[in-house]
């Protein structure tokens, strides 16, 4: 097994450690962390396929440095979100059931 | 609590299919990385990935800029009206921290400047010079030496945008002959460089304001 592989392993595994919180965990910010460890699994998939066979790939490796760089965007724009929901209802949960309105 | 054991019970059996699969994997029909190499010398640039950034997959990273723009134009429209500063981020100036950020914050534009300009031949770029520019930006607001932004200016408006622009207009340019992002070999260094430098100021602008507009109103509401 090459580095290449276990980098993608520990990908994998951290990916679905993500999706994992984004379900269970309730508190907005925790949502938000735990998309971003699903996320960065997702790049470590990307580079470590990549570079399976021992020489890194510059291919998935730009994706990665592009994908990076949204997804600190990504997080900044659910942040103001979730700011403005507690600004709203003063609450980070998102509400169970739908508004009666 | 039978939900818990459920949802972790269905993200581990993922995890395992997606190992397995992975350990599956056939060799790809395709190596990629040997048609880089094999193309590297027609792209104007030394730097593998930055080759593949800017000239073989430049549509991407001109969707991407895109992209960080639509993100700060969300955040500056809800920046607009929040109504409590119960979020409020506390700076306290302290001078230990002042004075040190005042002798790295040139040396960061320093080092944004050499990534930028090494980006065509070692590893660097303009993701990484305006990540650094931005860093700068974020370090001298928390030691206190810069105020939150208030709504941009004209001028600020243009820096936030002027890499998308730039990218833009190159795109459309090489339209003339051909097709959308095909540099004339001779001059792609030239452009690559003329995007990445645009592209270094926006992305440190833009990833500051991320950072530098989300308290904004809220000193103001205390004002």
């Amino acid at each position: 097994m090459s580095t290449g592989m276990i980098f993608a392993l520990a990908g994998a595994a951290l990916f679905v450690t993500g999706v994992a919180g984004l379900v269970l965990q309730e508190h907005l910010l925790r949502k938000i962390l735990a998309f971003n460890v699903m996320g960065s699994g997702a790049f470590l998939v990307l580079v470590g396929l990549g570079q399976r066979s021992g020489t890194p790939d510059p291919v998935p490796q730009a994706m990665v440095l592009t994908g990076i760089v949204v997804s600190v965007a990504a997080t900044a724009l659910a942040l103001a979100l979730a700011r403005q929901l507690f600004n709203l209802t003063g609450g980070m949960r998102l509400p169970r059931k739908a508004p009666d309105d | 609590m039978l939900w818990r054991w459920l949802v972790l019970a269905g993200c581990a059996g993922v995890g395992l299919i997606l190992a397995g699969a992975m350990l599956q994997l056939p060799e790809p029909p395709v190596r990629i990385a040997v048609q880089v190499d094999a193309t590297l010398h027609a792209s104007g640039v030394t730097s593998k990935v930055t080759a593949v950034l800017l000239n073989f997959r430049g549509y991407d990273t001109l969707l991407e800029i895109a992209v960080l723009l639509l993100a700060l134009i969300g955040v500056l429209a809800m920046a607009g009206d929040a109504r409590s500063n119960s979020l409020r981020l506390s700076v306290s100036p302290q001078p230990i921290l002042q004075s040190m950020t005042r002798v790295l914050a040139p040396l960061m534009m320093l080092v944004a400047g050499y990534l930028l300009w090494a980006g065509s031949h070692r590893p660097g770029g303009a993701f990484q010079a305006g990540s650094v520019l931005a860093a700068g930006g974020v370090l001298l607001y928390l030691a206190g030496l810069l105020p939150a932004w208030a709504a941009p200016g004209r001028l600020l408006r243009s820096g936030l945008a002027a890499g998308f622009m730039i990218f833009l207009a190159v795109a459309a340019g090489s339209m003339i002959n051909g097709s959308m992002l095909q540099y004339p070999p001779r001059h792609a260094g030239a452009l690559i460089l003329l995007i990445e430098a645009g592209l270094t100021v926006s992305l440190g602008l833009i990833l500051a304001g991320l950072f530098l507009w989300l308290p904004n109103e809220n000193e103001e509401a205390e004002e």
